[in-house]
């Protein structure tokens, strides 16, 4: 991988040396550098961890069943053992023991929260997966083809007049509007947020574009003949991509937030099916009797968050040589 | 010419609020089968829903009901509340005041937290105070309000006993929703400042001030806000989408009668014009407060109405 290996053989060419770090090396360099990015990434990686054996073991091999009720043993606190005498034996916690203890119904918490974080985490992604294709898509042709003429007024114009009035609604409001116009369910989640979080990055990648149009190597592109679909993809998009990069993995905090919010109000995915946002709002009533409830949700959803935070901060500074040394 | 960019700029507004309105208008269509089931529910006569439809104008042709709409929206006759049955307008005018105030009391939280952070994190950058400025940011911009929400109460209203619990009773009542709704908007207007700081503490006039021998408190105070007011100015103008989203969860914690929860409500009993209103309203707000900033911003930098006229 090292930009030496492609060293010139004619080493006469003193003017012709490589350059010491590929973009990739020196990307790694930078944000290896800047300790807080790094903890927000190693939480990620752990929450990734709980996501993927969040569906595996409350869906498919059911080691935590989220659903069972055991009512002798509600408002357990974390930590505490479940009461053996009265409990059917294939209800008991698999570790003996209830880790984040027990909410009004005697569900065991971990195993809601287990459920919830793959909730968490589908939905922040596939969100802005969307988002981020509309996005790129929008800004790509607003960018490149900008100049052409539909009717009256410019593709540009079109596209990017469409993208202001989108700007103008209260984004939180109209997704509200949507997901209670439709059936509750997690997918009309996804994709309602996905469908109105595009405008940012339509923004950035027209930007980039307008001033990528005009680079050598899409000129030369061009002069070679190669197809547009190719000078774009290609050639065009990776030199955009960074600051859709920085935006996306912030993107995913605010679409997490958004969620557990919607849920928190009990328009989001409905239970008995568990997000961290209606594990809160049912442990709200109870925050003195059994604050566990109320408090790690949030907590969780905080940490999350922060380390999408985080993680996007260092992407700004690694990618974006301009900020360095602030 | 600073009319002329007035003029353009109220012209596009007006263009904006028009999709606006087209938006609003689509929204209703979006619900799977007929609306007027959906609202209605199962067991309803025939006739009552032949009323109803006939009422919300849904038995004309689909760019009658689109030119109708838009055409009354602009006269801001919302029609009726479905649930209350009284004039939707009314309604909306009884609950817009209470949310005016939790927003500007919000702001003013902000405001009084996000400036000193930001200038202390810019006096002292790389230092510890700096550190700890930006890292309130940051868990600012990530607390959930609605986790913040009831904490705030917990301890403020039950432990220590300050503020009521909820509802908008005098102004004590503000205190604790105006917190949880502007920790937000502090975390990011004070990197905001400080970054805006950092950029001209090297201009030309920042020196000139530091060699007439100005402190440099004195110099970032004096010189240097002056300038990171103007990028402040729009980014507030553009943060008020998310302060009324956070108004809609923030006024369901505390039952605080404005805006926000009258749209929930409204969602919960189905009461749909009323959703659409609601929509518009703070959409038609949040247009209006842009194009006072835009218009703000160009009376404040001379170079922008120059820029935009010719």
């Amino acid at each position: 991988m090292s930009a030496r290996t492609t060293k010139q053989t004619d080493e006469s060419a003193e003017n012709d040396l490589p350059p010491l770090e590929t973009p990739w090396e020196e990307f790694l360099h930078v944000f290896k550098k800047d300790r807080l990015a790094i903890t927000g990434a190693v939480v990620l990686g752990l929450l990734v961890l709980a996501a993927i054996s969040g569906k595996t073991f409350t869906e498919w091999i059911v080691l935590f069943d989220p659903e069972v009720v055991r009512l002798p043993d509600k408002f357990l606190p974390p930590l505490s053992s479940p009461s053996s005498e009265v409990i059917p034996e294939q209800d008991l916690p698999l570790l003996g023991i209830y880790l984040m203890g027990t909410d009004e119904l005697g569900r065991d918490v971990f195993a809601r929260m287990l459920q919830g974080s793959f909730v968490s985490l589908s939905i922040g992604f596939i969100a802005v997966g969307i988002s981020v294709i509309i996005g790129v898509m929008l800004g790509g042709f607003a960018g490149y083809y900008g100049n052409l003429k539909l009717g009256i007024i410019t593709i540009d114009t079109l596209i990017m007049r469409f993208t202001d009035v989108m700007l103008c609604f209260p984004t939180f409001f109209l997704i509200l509007t949507v997901v209670a116009l439709l059936p509750p369910s997690i997918y009309n989640i996804m994709i309602v947020i996905g469908l109105t979080s595009w405008m940012g990055t339509t923004r950035f990648v027209r930007a980039e574009f307008l001033t990528l149009r005009e680079q050598d190597y899409v000129v030369a592109g061009k002069a070679l003949g190669l197809p547009e679909s190719r000078i774009i993809f290609r050639h065009m998009v990776p030199n955009a991509i960074a600051p859709v990069l920085v935006s996306a993995t912030i993107g995913v905090a605010t679409a997490i937030l958004t969620e557990s919010g919607l849920s928190f109000l009990g328009f989001g995915v409905q239970p008995p099916y568990a997000t961290w946002g209606n594990i809160l709002a049912d442990g709200k009533g109870f925050i003195f009797d059994a604050p566990w409830l109320f408090f790690i949700p949030g907590l969780a959803i905080l940490v999350v968050v922060l380390a999408f935070n985080l993680v996007g901060e260092g992407l700004r500074e690694a990618l974006n040589p301009k900020l360095r040394g602030r | 010419m600073f009319i002329h960019y007035l003029l353009i700029r109220l012209l596009t507004a007006l263009a904006v609020v028009f999709g606006v309105a087209v938006l609003v208008f689509v929204l209703i269509h979006l619900v799977p089968g007929d609306p007027v089931d959906v609202m209605l529910g199962e067991s309803v006569q025939p006739a009552d829903k032949e009323a109803l439809r006939h009422a919300l104008g849904l038995d004309q042709p689909l760019y009658q009901q689109l030119l109708n709409y838009v055409g009354r929206l602009f006269q801001l006759d919302f029609g009726h509340s479905i649930y209350s049955k009284r004039p939707i307008l009314d309604i909306i005018l009884e609950r817009l005041p209470a949310t005016i105030e939790l927003g500007s009391a919000a702001l003013v939280v902000a405001m009084v937290i996000a400036f000193p952070l930001g200038v202390l994190a810019a006096l002292y950058r790389n230092t510890l105070i700096d550190v700890g400025a930006m890292g309130f940011a940051l868990l600012g911009v990530s607390i959930p309000n609605f986790w913040m929400g009831p904490i705030l109460i917990m301890v403020g209203a039950l432990w220590v006993g300050w503020f009521p619990v909820s509802g908008r009773e005098g102004w004590l009542s503000l205190i604790l929703p105006a917190m949880t709704l502007g920790t937000a908007m502090a975390a990011i207007v004070s990197r905001m400042v400080r970054s805006t700081l950092l950029e001209v503490i090297n201009e030309d006039f920042m020196r000139t001030a530091r060699a007439k021998g100005l402190s440099e408190v004195w110099v970032i105070l004096r010189h240097g806000l002056r300038n990171a007011l103007l990028p402040v100015i729009t980014l507030l103008g553009l943060q008020l989408g998310t302060l009324l989203g956070g108004a809609v969860i923030t006024e369901t914690i505390f039952s605080w009668p404005g805006i926000g929860q009258l749209t929930v409500e409204a969602i919960q009993r189905r009461d749909y014009p009323m959703v659409q209103a609601t929509i518009f309203i703070i959409s038609l707000s949040y247009i209006i407060v842009n194009v006072m900033t835009d218009i703000l911003y160009a009376w404040l930098d001379p170079r922008i109405r120059i820029q935009e006229s010719s």
